[in-house]
């Protein structure tokens, strides 16, 4: 017990602004709050599918529950379940096993809510594209509104699309009628 | 230096030759040595044994205490044929019979082999290929994008198949039925609570216990095998290196291995080095990251953000230096993309030195917290007879005393210039597999420092051919969830016509049904982050 306590009080607190570097870290806190109190009040659920992923996605989801990034400090925390979610973050070159598995998903998760393709493979199919395993992107599924490129995108990265997709994201009641 | 005792089980397998002569003596028909097309490069023993005699030769094998470890096909019109992998003391022996491409059957090696239960109904999904004497008819990795009489990996079925725009769950997979008062059963998947890939887990439980558990996986099929068909080796390394992320170095270096064996091309000895020092990086950014999730599934939380603080800082550096976090995309046919310059190496070694004090520190207090212990000792155990019987591998046969280790096994450049300590245990609980990784970034902090120390000056890759003839080759890698292969099959255009990753997840998923008889549901998370099997490196 004590020498838990002893390197929990030799650690510290390592939480980073963000972006690690320039000026912009400060901006994106502030800014990230910002959008998320005003559509979806102070906080927001996130429920993760991985619809075709290879992992990589997953573990620098993983990496954004860090010291270092700490998404929950912005109001930001991952759920068990779609509906408890107000965002879906889709990873994977949608599997032809799982297109049924993402709709269902997407059906349960409540209104409003917002859906981010994780990755290149959600973006496009990536490496694996359309075939008669796979979908491709996120897209042809379910309807997206933002894509985040990258193999994987970093926690930073993702982090700040999220401040993007918030920024243009119309009221919430409006949600819906835009689909 | 290790032991005959501590070999263990392998210890007492015969060495390839002297299978081959058991098989010779059990009126097994052996052809040997072959040579152009019909060869294959790599470190195995290959040999040609009839349709007939397939499931004899496993039966022999078996009987000898041998590990089993692949099966797959290759549609070669007019004939399909069918690979075997088996580890024995000194290395591999590989089995290949042709079969006819219509009507061809083969008697099933699952009797002897449980672990070959999966794979070969995989290849009958796949290919088409009948396994008499199989004790599941069901199918493995085929859900509802293709139909019963299609084979994805027969060169007449086009990359796009002809899917339907909405493919439809696959509710009707038979699973086994357990009846009784107060059996209740759980469903659970594809999409999972956390932060996981997809799969369908079917608990049969009374009360909090488990009764059985049976894995229906298959989600995350996204069809590499026939992706990779048509790609040069640049691409097909940029494809292995995504068959599972988070081996993605092993995948990609198996891969590499085997195209360079089937070319000729020999590796040079500072990329043999890097490679190494990748690997050995992937697999202590893994054993942190899981280490941490093992104990999170028990509450224990200090673990968790330790580790992942950790599992962080090393990911910041593989970044720094080779360019990607998950070092992707750094192993390439020929070599290695990024070289290490004077200032690299030392901050590699300084990386080594803080994080030396670091698990010193964190893992000696995991190995002995009492309530963290209480919850992770004796729970979900894999006796060393289910680990061998299963044909376990990397961690999970090491908890259980199958200490099995390629690098040391069957050592592949540069460990066949080292000592590499394999940690194992017999307890084959979450705890030992928690400790034997725990002890196993320790001996790879060892390992690097030594690569680092030693890394030979020159070129980090080699020329490939431009022109070459029709060829075939194997890679054998031990990477951070134990033994991986890699099949590579080149035309004469340098295209690649069959290309077969075998993740051990293979392997290890089995061991997870194995273990959870008796466990309370609420440790299945426990026992599942413990294994560790990866969902994409098995789905394909």
């Amino acid at each position: 017990m004590f020498s838990v306590l002893e390197k929990l009080f030799r650690t510290g607190c390592l939480t980073e602004d963000l972006p690690p570097a320039g000026e912009e870290s400060a901006e994106l806190t502030a800014a990230c709050r910002q959008e998320i109190t005003r559509v979806f009040g102070r906080s927001m659920a996130i429920r993760m599918v991985d619809a075709g992923s290879c992992n990589g996605c997953e573990l620098e989801m993983h990496a954004l529950n860090n010291c270092f990034n700490d998404i929950e400090r912005f109001g930001l925390h991952f759920v068990a379940s779609p509906r408890h979610a107000d965002l879906l973050l889709v990873t994977g070159p949608v599997s032809r096993h799982m297109q049924d598995a993402l709709k269902r998903t997407y059906d349960a998760t409540p209104d409003p809510k917002l859906v981010i393709a994780m990755g290149d493979c959600a973006a496009d199919g990536g490496e694996f594209g359309v075939s008669y395993a796979s979908v491709g992107a996120v897209s042809n599924v379910i309807p997206v509104d933002l894509v985040i490129p990258g193999c994987p995108p970093t926690p930073v990265r993702l982090l700040q699309a999220i401040t993007t997709l918030l920024g243009r994201c119309p009221q919430a009641g409006k949600t819906n009628e835009a689909r | 230096m290790i032991s005959q005792a501590d070999l263990g089980w392998q210890s007492l397998s015969p060495d390839t030759a002297t299978l081959v002569q058991l098989f010779g003596e059990a009126g097994i028909v052996v052809r040997e040595e072959f040579t152009g097309e019909s060869a294959i490069a790599g470190a195995v023993h290959l040999i040609d044994i009839e349709n007939g005699d397939w499931g004899r030769a496993a039966e022999v094998a078996a009987a000898k205490r041998v590990r089993w470890s692949a099966v797959w096909g290759e549609h070669v019109p007019p004939r399909i044929d069918v690979f075997a992998l088996l580890a024995c003391r000194n290395g591999h022996l590989l089995l290949r019979t042709h079969l006819r491409e219509t009507g061809g059957s083969l008697p099933s090696q699952t009797p002897f082999y449980p672990g070959a239960d999966r794979p070969e109904r995989t290849v009958a999904d796949m290919l088409g290929v009948v396994f008499t004497g199989h004790p599941d008819g069901r199918r493995w990795l085929r859900h509802q994008a293709w139909t019963e009489n299609q084979f994805p990996l027969r060169k007449e079925f086009p990359l796009a198949g002809t899917p339907t725009p909405a493919t439809p769950p696959d509710c009707l997979y038979p699973f086994r039925e357990v009846s009784g008062d107060g059996v209740y059963e759980i469903p659970v998947g594809p999409v999972h609570a956390g932060i996981i890939e997809p799969g369908h887990f079917r608990f049969q439980a009374m009360g909090e216990d488990i009764l059985s558990l049976e894995e229906h996986l298959g989600y995350v099929h996204k069809g590499i095998e026939k992706v990779a068909e048509g790609r040069d080796v640049w691409g097909l390394a940029r494809l292995a290196g995504r068959v599972s992320g988070d081996s993605t170095v092993t995948h990609c270096w198996a891969a590499c291995q085997a195209s360079e064996a089937a070319l000729g091309v020999g590796v040079p000895k500072r990329a043999a080095f890097i490679r190494a020092i990748l690997a050995e990086r992937e697999r202590i950014a893994n054993h942190l990251g899981d280490i941490g999730a093992c104990c999170n599934d028990v509450g224990f939380a200090f673990a968790h953000a330790q580790c992942a603080r950790l599992r962080e800082l090393w990911q910041r550096d593989n970044r720094l230096l080779f360019g990607h976090r998950l070092l992707m995309d750094v192993v390439i046919p020929g070599g290695v993309r990024r070289d290490l310059d004077r200032a690299g190496i030392d901050l590699l070694r300084e990386a080594n030195t803080r994080l030396s004090a670091e698990v010193g520190e964190i893992l000696p207090l995991l190995y002995e917290y009492p309530s963290l212990q209480d919850r992770l000792r004796t729970t979900g155990e894999l006796t060393p007879k289910q680990a061998r019987a299963l044909g376990a591998l990397g961690y999970v046969a090491r908890a259980s005393g199958e200490c099995w280790d390629l690098r040391r096994d069957a050592p592949y450049a540069p460990y066949d210039g080292m000592v590499v300590t394999v940690p194992h245990c017999l307890e084959g609980d979450a705890s030992g597999r928690v400790r034997v990784r725990g002890d196993e970034i320790l001996v790879s902090l060892d390992l690097l420092e030594e690569l680092l120390n030693k890394l030979p000056p020159g070129e980090i890759a080699a020329t490939l051919p431009t022109t070459h003839a029709e060829c075939r080759g194997i890679g054998l890698v031990e990477g951070w969830r134990g033994e991986t292969v890699a099949y590579v099959h080149l035309d004469g255009a340098g295209r690649v016509a069959r290309y077969f990753p075998r993740d051990p997840s293979w392997l290890n998923w089995p061991t997870l049904e194995a273990m959870i008889h008796g466990v309370i549901v609420p440790d299945f998370p426990l026992c599942n982050k413990s294994v560790n099997g990866s969902y994409s490196g098995h789905d394909l």
